[in-house]
């Protein structure tokens, strides 16, 4: 949400590392920022990273607050959001 | 926005008419449908009002196009869902009943009549290396950019086909990204026709001079088109060729895409009638299953105010006292021919065809090579052996290219059209009279 017209930041834990990202920001792109390469590890193994940009493609899911299989361009970053990449297919 | 109901409860909603998808098509059918008093729902995947061309944050400046018509939404009294995806549709008697993914809640939506506004998504065709972190789509990167990404000073090439191409490029440009290239694969000649033929619509030519103009300094390439993408665990570089030439280029973002392909799968499901790859519908914008209308692009790729136009028509047509302007409906043929020309301009090229080589992944969900496909006779057969198109996107992102490589034909669509929880899937209304109804009875009553 804006707040006098400013960005609100809010904070969220990407595979244990504390970042501080603009309220309103998907999920996919605060990784993009953070120059995650790997969202999601395909089944064969290779790293994978968002193409479609609205939830079309699956190649952005990641694992968020142990929910697994989220699709990162979906979803808005919350206050202590718990991120998790890479994770198995 | 409702609260998920525990367990394996699902929230039922009660509506005259369920509009699916909240791009311009979406909106306007909605609107003009709730503002004759008939209660309307809305179900979106996105976060926001606007779909993909109208796309804001939230909270964030909202597109001016799209102000009047999402404030003229929001008084209509239509019901607009967010983060809700629709898994399948049952038909009884005179209704519908909707099943959809709402936030990891079951929603179901009953209503007598649905407005398909399902939009259109990008055609990819497979090349090497196109599987690596940083090879986007067009409206990917535009997606992501408005989504909160930042590409400043990201080495970015755009190449593909079609009018998408220049807005993106010059937001990208815009927002710090260094361009290296702008690659069309349609040839100048046919492109330049098609920009002749714009003197028609002149805001369409001083748009398009205004982004060309915000990247002026970056080589706009007609036949021109991206080989292959190369890198490590994430893009490095590209081979780009325009026939006689081959060269490299070093880039960290290659965003691209061949054009737009209808999302007809939930039309498919219901049994309406396709047309290469399109919805069929009628002047009244009416599918051929009863009840159920499509608008949009789903039903053709025309562009924004076009499917403003089809939305309006449709959003007329199920209303109580349907009444549809001439205006409207002369302003609907003369777009049309203007997409006609444009889908002739951007015709894609042979070479285009051979752009896989026998190791190239075409399926990313279940990670299928084109070898392995390339000799099967139908998507069916291919599918059967290899599971290409079953993983998660269920073909939406490989199927349309291999139909261009390989000229199959498409495969019958069974639910869940979208992968879904078991909760979701196998949830009941638990009790009607306790299920939450979102409408006030008051809404609509006049028509009764």
């Amino acid at each position: 949400m804006a707040i006098n017209g400013a960005a609100a930041e809010l904070n969220i834990v990407v595979d244990d590392q504390r970042i501080r990202v603009a309220a309103g920001t998907t999920v996919a792109a605060a990784l993009f920022n953070l120059g995650t390469a790997a969202f999601r590890t395909s089944v064969s193994g290779e790293p994978r990273g968002p193409v479609c940009g609205m939830g079309v493609c699956f190649e952005c899911r990641v694992t968020i607050d142990s929910r697994p299989h989220q699709r990162a361009c979906l979803i808005a970053v919350a206050d202590g959001m718990h991120i998790r990449t890479a994770t198995e297919a | 926005m409702m609260a998920p109901l525990a367990g394996t409860d699902a929230t039922l909603i009660v509506a005259d008419v369920a509009v699916i998808g909240a791009g311009p098509a979406g909106i306007a059918a909605a609107t003009r449908a709730a503002e004759s008093g008939l209660r309307v729902v809305v179900l979106d995947r996105g976060l926001e009002t606007g779909g993909q061309i109208w796309r804001h944050m939230s909270g964030g400046p909202v597109p001016r196009m799209a102000q009047r018509w999402i404030a003229q939404l929001s008084r209509s009294g239509a019901q607009v869902i967010h983060g809700t995806s629709v898994v399948d549709v049952q038909h009884e008697d005179a209704e519908f009943e909707i099943l959809a993914d709402s936030s990891g809640s079951a929603l179901r939506v009953r209503a007598g009549r649905i407005i398909l506004a399902t939009g259109a998504r990008e055609l990819f065709i497979p090349f090497d290396g196109w599987t690596l972190p940083g090879v986007m789509g067009i409206g990917g990167a535009q997606a992501l950019l408005k989504s909160g990404a930042s590409f400043a000073g990201k080495r970015v090439i755009v190449a593909g086909s079609g009018p998408l191409m220049l807005p993106v490029a010059a937001s990208l440009a815009n927002s710090g990204a260094k361009l290296i290239l702008v690659a069309e694969q349609a040839r100048r000649s046919a492109v330049m026709r098609f920009a002749a033929g714009l003197w028609r619509a002149p805001a369409l030519v001083v748009q398009a001079a205004r982004y060309r103009a915000r990247f002026l300094s970056t080589s706009y390439s007609t036949g021109t088109w991206v080989t292959a993408a190369h890198g490590a665990d994430r893009l490095e570089s590209v081979t780009v060729t325009n026939g006689r030439r081959t060269w490299r280029e070093a880039v960290d973002v290659l965003c691209t895409g061949y054009g737009l392909v209808p999302n007809i799968e939930l039309a498919r499901l219901l049994g309406c009638d396709t047309r290469d790859a399109v919805i069929v519908v009628d002047a009244q914008q009416r599918t051929t299953v009863a009840n159920v209308l499509a608008v949009g692009e789903a039903t053709g790729i025309g562009g924004e105010p076009l499917s403003l136009i089809e939305g309006e028509i449709a959003g007329s047509v199920v209303s109580p006292r349907a009444r549809i302007s001439d205006a409207l409906l002369r302003k609907r043929a003369a777009l049309e021919i203007a997409a006609r020309r444009m889908l002739d301009a951007f015709a894609l090229r042979q070479e285009l065809r051979s752009l896989p080589t026998g190791g190239t992944i075409v399926c990313r969900c279940e990670d299928v090579s084109y070898g392995a496909v390339k000799d099967a006779v139908c998507a069916r057969q291919a599918k059967l052996y290899t599971r290409v198109g079953m993983g998660p996107c269920q073909g939406r992102t490989c199927m349309p290219g291999l139909d261009f490589l390989l000229a199959w034909q498409p495969d019958t669509v069974r639910p869940p059209i979208e992968p879904a929880l078991v909760s979701v899937l196998s949830s009941e209304l638990a009790d009607d009279a306790a299920a939450s109804i979102l409408f006030n009875s008051s809404v609509g009553e006049a028509y009764q």
